[in-house]
């Protein structure tokens, strides 16, 4: 009976396992040390984008807008950089920009009573446009100033031995963890995606947890941004085209119901897990990166048929 | 007379929980039997097993003189069993014929729904019940009344020998409920077999022929409805004897509480009273007098647009639920399933939702230790029954929601208590501890408004009672001074005077 409880609640975790056992099987340099920090570092983007979009989907919403706040955010940075601003507040003002896009979203959402999906998917296409304004379609170089080395850093650099993109994707995990699970905005969060009506008539204030849903959404896209800018030493401004799919999906896999109110970080982190595990296998098995897609979308569908048979048979 | 359908030592347990023991039941062609029992008795897991929704897991069913294993509702459905659940199941956005001819439309070789076909049939059954509603009206503007009738209306269409009504006359008026018991009686001229779930005892002795008893799961009384009285049915339910129906408890009240002064909003129109601490204020009126609309409007739920509140001697400005809570403002509604509580998740989350601010500290920091101890405290103290405290609230009977609903106001340390119908759908013995609650919190200072169509219930357990009808005030009685026939000529006051005007 135990077995079988733990089984239910943590099909996605058991997915992860099997996939890596198969893959290690088919192909044994993916056992290294070096290949898992690959996959860690290459994972944490994604990580990072979807843990925010797991605040949006718990009040029964979706961020479709995530990839072009991260490309946004990170031509801003990328200018900022290039032209010697203080790494701190560079990094700063591009959080609070994110955060402050996010955040119209959910305005548009509650004073409006927009469909989270119309509203980002207007955003979504309003700030890529932004961007190609803003960069008139060339990439943004972070420049050579002295500030341009320490910024590397954070998408490029190592903290014993570990790279520092998946240092600062476990720390918001665990600040996510923390603020869903133990604090009264938590509760709100999956109190709005349960039951929209009982939340407002138990006093919660639903308008300003939407917008922060979304703040923290569009302000961990922009972390994102950061990264990856850093790590190329340059903004793209075609940066995170479709990066919301994948976010959605590392959500779904981990268990997060599309309806609200049911779901967990930690089902996020690892659904992300699952991304960049098959993302590495496929590559290091030399699968074709047009083949590689079909294989990824199969995957993602057996898993969220499997976990649904999981639920209704519970 | 046969039986048209007949359990035999039925069993069923849910995760090792056993919710029906060796049930034996038997409903005969031509006749009503009522199913009695509390809430979680097992009613609605019986029901369920009848029409194919649960799996017994012993025992025999025997319909129509064949042994019968339904293995979803379609089934039974096909067989000629219809049910009627609790809970209205009806689309919203389709019309009232798309309802009634839901999954078995009538189509013509092509395949093309003959809408006129839908539109004749759905007016000839709704005519049965004496309904004048459009089958192409939308559900959505139906009231819960007329709502209830389609439910009827697509019952009888699918020509059902054996009917299963569970709480049908919930949401009726007086008018309403006669009109359902005329249809009851023409279906038991026709020799359909039915079943009527009711927790208003003085139906079962007006309608039914039979009666069948479950207490935890066991049937433990069947038979005729002329060879039992109301006591004797009572204690067959609870188990033990109710000395007194309606505790009251004759506190004095303290000082003026709330003061409505000229209050308008939407339903409601220039309404004012004081409560004071220490006093249940009972509220009177028909379906749609306004008396849900006046409890929203003091909680801040239904924006006012003129008058003036007064909590405790300070003005306040109601324009959110928020507002109401920040205000010490508590308030239970009567529809649980949208309103009330959130079906899905736990028995915890559900209760320290309104009141959570206390056990937030830094930034909202929960301490969950305190959180766990007092709602275990609010478990016991109201015996609710529950697996835990994480159990879903959807699993947990009628009169245990209601317990979490008023514990989860309660939390949020209220100074007045709104509750609107806290006893619907809810069983005697859980009703009568509803009422020693409402007596404890008035002895504690707590100032109750109280809003019911159960009219004993009112008189039985309210300081004073206030008579509202189309959103008016109409009438003020003190306890002694109130009996049901002046509160009755009251409810009607409003309605005379607007159909003058």
């Amino acid at each position: 009976m135990k077995i079988k409880e733990f089984a239910l609640e943590n099909i996605p975790l058991i997915g992860l396992v099997i996939l890596m056992i198969l893959v290690s099987l088919a192909s044994p340099s993916f056992l290294s040390v070096d290949n898992f920090l690959n996959i860690l570092r290459q994972t944490s983007i994604n990580a990072i984008i979807a843990m925010g979009m797991t605040f949006v989907i718990l009040t029964a919403g979706i961020d479709l807008s995530v990839g072009s706040i991260l490309a946004f955010a990170g031509a801003v940075c990328a200018s900022m950089i290039g032209a010697d601003t203080p790494l701190l507040v560079a990094l700063f003002t591009t959080l609070a920009i994110g955060a402050a896009l996010g955040a119209a979203s959910g305005s548009i959402v509650s004073f409006f009573g927009v469909q989270p999906f119309i509203a980002t998917l207007v955003g979504m296409t309003m700030i890529r446009g932004a961007v190609l304004v803003y960069t008139d379609g060339r990439p943004i170089s972070t420049g050579d100033f002295e500030v341009a080395n320490a910024f590397y850093e954070l998408g490029g650099g190592y903290v014993a031995g570990i790279p520092i993109p998946v240092i600062i994707a476990g720390v918001v995990f665990l600040v996510c963890w923390y603020v869903l699970n133990h604090t009264r905005m938590g509760r709100h969060v999956y109190a709005i995606g349960g039951n929209e009506q009982v939340a407002k008539l138990a006093g919660v204030n639903v308008s300003a947890v939407k917008i922060t849903v979304f703040a923290i959404s569009g302000a961990l896209a922009a972390l994102a941004g950061i990264i990856l800018t850093a790590r190329l030493e340059s903004a793209q401004p075609t940066a995170g085209l479709a990066y919301e799919l994948d976010a959605i999906a590392a959500v779904v896999l981990g268990g997060t119901s599309l309806m609200g109110g049911r779901g967990r970080i930690t089902g996020t982190l690892i659904g992300a897990l699952i991304i960049g595990v098959l993302n590495n296998a496929l590559n290091i098995m030399d699968v074709s990166s047009y083949f590689q897609m079909i294989a990824k979308g199969g995957v993602i569908l057996l898993a969220v048929v499997l976990d649904r048979r999981g639920k209704t048979t519970e | 007379m046969t039986a048209l359908l007949e359990l035999k030592g039925v069993d069923k347990a849910f995760s090792n929980v056993r919710v029906l023991q060796k049930v034996d039941f038997v409903i005969k062609a031509g006749r009503v039997v009522a199913l009695a029992g509390e809430n979680g008795a097992g009613k609605s897991t019986l029901m369920k097993i009848i029409t194919g929704i649960y799996r017994r897991d012993a025992g025999t069913m025997r319909y129509r003189g064949s042994d019968v294993q339904f293995t979803s509702a379609r089934q039974s459905m096909d067989a000629g069993i219809a049910m009627i659940h609790q809970e209205l199941n009806l689309l919203q956005q389709l019309t009232v014929g798309e309802n009634i001819f839901l999954g078995r439309e009538p189509t013509d070789r092509m395949g093309r729904i003959q809408w006129p076909v839908i539109k004749e049939r759905s007016r000839y059954w709704l005519g049965q019940l004496k309904q004048d509603i459009s089958p192409l009206e939308l559900i959505a503007n139906l009231s819960i009344a007329q709502q209830q009738m389609v439910e009827i209306a697509r019952a009888l269409s699918m020509n059902a020998e054996l009917i299963i009504m569970d709480e049908p006359t919930d949401a009726l008026t007086d008018v309403e409920t006669k009109i359902l018991f005329d249809v009851i009686g023409h279906l038991r001229e026709q020799g359909k077999g039915m079943v009527f779930i009711s927790h208003r005892l003085g139906e079962i002795f007006r309608m039914c022929d039979d009666v069948a008893i479950l207490r935890d799961g066991a049937m433990v009384h069947q038979g005729p409805v002329s060879e039992i009285d109301e006591d004797e049915l009572i204690r067959h339910m609870v188990g033990r004897e109710l000395s007194q129906q309606y505790p009251y408890d004759g506190v004095k009240p303290g000082p003026v509480r709330l003061k409505v002064d000229g209050v308008s909003a939407h339903g409601v129109s220039n309404v004012s009273f004081t409560a004071h601490a220490g006093e249940v204020v009972g509220f009177a009126g028909l379906v749609g007098a306004g008396r849900t609309e006046l409890g929203k409007a003091i909680f801040g739920a239904n924006p006012t647009t003129a008058g003036t509140i007064e909590v405790d001697g300070a003005a306040t400005r109601l324009r959110t639920p928020r507002d109401g809570v920040g205000a010490g403002i508590g308030y239970v509604t009567e529809d649980r399933k949208h309103e009330g509580l959130i079906q899905a998740h736990g028995l915890r989350s559900n209760m320290s939702l309104i009141g959570l601010f206390r056990f937030s500290g830094l930034l909202g920091a929960l301490d969950k230790k305190a959180e766990k101890e007092t709602i275990t405290g609010y478990i016991d103290a109201f015996s609710i029954k529950t697996h835990g405290i994480d159990a879903m609230v959807s699993q947990l009977s009628g009169g245990n929601q209601q317990k979490v609903s008023i514990a989860k106001s309660l939390l949020a340390e209220p100074r007045i208590l709104i509750l609107d119908e806290p006893t619907r759908g809810v069983d005697v013995g859980a009703k009568r501890e509803i009422y020693n609650l409402i007596n404890e919190l008035k002895s504690q200072g707590l100032c109750i408004l109280l809003m019911s169509s159960d009219m004993p219930e009112l008189l039985g357990i309210s300081d004073r009672i206030l008579v509202l009808s189309n959103g008016r005030l109409t009438g003020s009685f003190s306890r002694d001074e109130a009996d049901q026939e002046s509160i009755m000529r009251c409810t009607v006051a409003g309605l005379k005077e607007a159909t003058v005007q």
